[in-house]
């Protein structure tokens, strides 16, 4: 420990840890997990607000309030105002923040190498690297999201930059822990190598595998705030870095478990090349369509119905509509629930939230694993803007890019109604051999509009 | 700090992070993530220290850019993730009784409590 550290400050720091510790155990209960991330509020105030009394804080307070006003600010405005169906996008956009903020500090220490020593400069250079990784690898994850960028993109010597950036970026790392002069060419040349390392590591990945690299990001800039805290010699950050690191790293993990894919082949390859050229439209004549009064009787008269979430609930916004729906069914005493695949939206749990936010009850949801036992009881299921989760080709196509990965067995019901927007395949560009079913209908629309329609109807039967 | 006592932090550290989340269920995993992305803007606390000694235009640039940012995470990681949050507060209140013996079943600790098997609790014995 730093002697020159005064020991209110060190109290400080270990407070913080304390709370962040517990903040994340309460993150773990649905009931709890509010006052969770207020304890972490609280300490992330303490520790902010603590270096103010820090020995080595002497210059450009005026300036650091300035950073810290404009950083803060902008984003407060924009973390209210933004839509919670858009949760993915702003977890990799704040976390390619904390990316370059961890980045940022590695550059200034290396700007000054000759106070520190080789050790020391190597943690530097490893903050560095990652933090870079990090925040061009979320960034661009948050274009992809945002849809700026439409297409991945992926290019024949694509493992070969991989390889030769990599090395390059390590040598260049070596010669500045190594090096007893500061070069500030080198050291821009280190960074822009590293932003382009993760921009490669990006940019080939399909969008539907998107939410498990953000979850490495995530990762990622632990570590590299952990590798930070070693050189600033702040055990808060070393704590708060490597718990968000193991953290993270556990949660990639079961995501990617979730969709039975190994993270390697995320990182490395996508869903093969083929995809793109399956963004040719599901032909309409081929589909048996339905219109929103048929649908409605379906389901009015069911005994047992199931609503399948997607990622097109969340762009339109219809959880609303369907938790009025699944109110309306429960009064004409049709049994409803919710199938929530584990990857369903672009977030494990991102379905959850949406019908938090709706005022679904808990109850009514149900995990892959439980109603997959019960769907060959189900009358009707009702899918509403999702695609990939329910795509037989995972189950039965060995040649699918999809094969493998757990989908709701929903052609087990006894009759399957999918509402759908447009006429293309879903995320991962697979056509779905369930739209073609002998037991599908398919309700083209807006899912919201599409949902309000069944109300009415419904409404109308009596 | 000593370089081997800074080992065994990693280490604790380390391993409290994994069982941390090990028994989150998967409805709180966009949540989890979220609140661990504000967490690790603690980085804000070095970003400052950095600025702080920052002397040369060029050192006072990156600082200004890494508080900035650092603020930008923990401001936005905390409103996102508080307000998540606060949907699940929500429909907390509005279920049933039978919703929240759910709810205690959602929560590991309670796990041994409930004899029944079922949705959320199954899920997160799996995970």
């Amino acid at each position: 420990m730093n002697e020159s550290v005064p020991f209110g400050l060190q109290l400080a720091w270990f407070m913080t840890t304390l709370l962040f510790v517990i903040a994340l155990r309460r993150l773990s209960s649905p009931s709890k997990a509010r006052s969770g991330i207020w304890l972490a509020g609280v300490g992330m105030v303490i520790a902010i607000v603590s270096m103010y009394f820090h020995p080595d804080l002497r210059q450009n307070q005026l300036l650091i309030v300035a950073a810290m006003s404009i950083g803060g600010g902008i984003s407060l405005l924009h973390a209210r105002r933004v839509d919670m169906t858009q949760i993915p996008q702003m977890v990799a956009l704040y976390n390619s923040l904390g990316g370059i903020a961890a980045a940022g500090i590695a550059m200034l220490v290396l700007l000054n190498v000759s106070e520190y020593s080789v050790l020391v400069k190597s943690l530097a250079v490893l903050g560095g690297l990652i933090g870079c990784i990090a925040f061009s690898g979320s960034f661009f994850a948050y274009l992809r999201l945002r849809g700026y960028l439409v297409r991945r993109a992926g290019f024949a010597q694509r493992q070969v930059a991989y390889i030769a950036s990599g090395a390059l970026v390590l040598l260049l790392g070596l010669i500045l822990a190594a090096s007893p002069t500061a070069h500030p060419v080198l050291l821009l040349l280190f960074v822009g190598l590293a932003i382009s390392f993760g921009i490669l590591m990006t940019l080939p990945t399909s969008a539907a595998d998107m939410p498990v690299l953000i979850s490495l990001y995530n990762a990622l800039t632990g570590l590299a705030v952990a590798f930070d805290g070693f050189v600033l010699e702040n055990p808060a950050m070393v704590v708060a870095g490597t718990i968000v690191f193991a953290a993270g790293s556990l949660l990639t993990r079961l995501m990617a478990k979730s969709v039975n894919r190994r993270l390697s082949e995320i990182m490395y390859s996508g869903f093969g090349i083929a995809d793109e050229s399956h963004d040719a439209d599901t032909d309409r004549d081929h589909v048996n369509t339905i219109d929103s009064q048929d649908a409605a009787v379906d389901i009015a008269y069911a005994d047992r119905v199931v609503i399948v979430p997607g990622y097109g609930m969340a762009t339109a916004q219809a959880q609303h509509k369907l938790r009025e729906l699944t109110q309306l069914l429960d009064e004409r005493g049709v049994k409803t629930s919710f199938a929530i695949h584990p990857v369903a939206g672009r977030m494990p749990g991102h379905m959850n939230v949406l019908l938090a936010e709706a005022g679904v009850p808990y109850e009514k949801i149900q995990d892959l694993s439980d109603i997959n036992a019960e769907l060959s009881q189900v009358d009707v299921v009702l899918v509403v803007g999702a695609n990939d989760i329910v795509n037989l080709a995972a189950r039965d196509e060995t040649d699918s890019p999809l094969f493998g990965m757990p989908i709701l067995d929903v052609d087990r019901a006894k009759r399957v109604i999918v509402i759908k927007r447009g006429d293309g395949t879903g995320y991962a560009g697979v056509e779905n051999p369930l739209l073609f079913a002998p037991i599908t209908r398919v309700l083209f629309g807006d899912a919201r509009d599409s949902v309000q329609d069944l109300i009415l109807a419904i409404k109308g039967l009596e | 700090m000593s370089s081997v006592s800074a080992l065994y932090l990693v280490l604790l550290a380390g391993v409290a992070g994994y069982v941390l989340v090990a028994r989150v269920p998967s409805i709180l995993h966009t949540p989890m993530m979220s609140g661990s992305n504000f967490i690790h803007g603690i980085v804000l606390a070095g970003a400052m220290l950095a600025l702080g000694g920052a002397s040369t235009l060029l050192e006072q640039v990156i600082g200004f850019i890494a508080v900035a940012a650092a603020a930008a995470n923990v401001v936005g990681g905390f409103v996102v993730t508080d307000r998540m949050l606060a949907f699940f507060d929500k429909s907390a209140i509005k279920t049933s009784n039978a919703a929240g013996e759910k709810l205690l079943r959602v929560d590991g600790t309670r796990k041994k409590s409930i004899s029944t098997p079922s949705g959320v609790d199954s899920a997160s014995k799996k995970s």
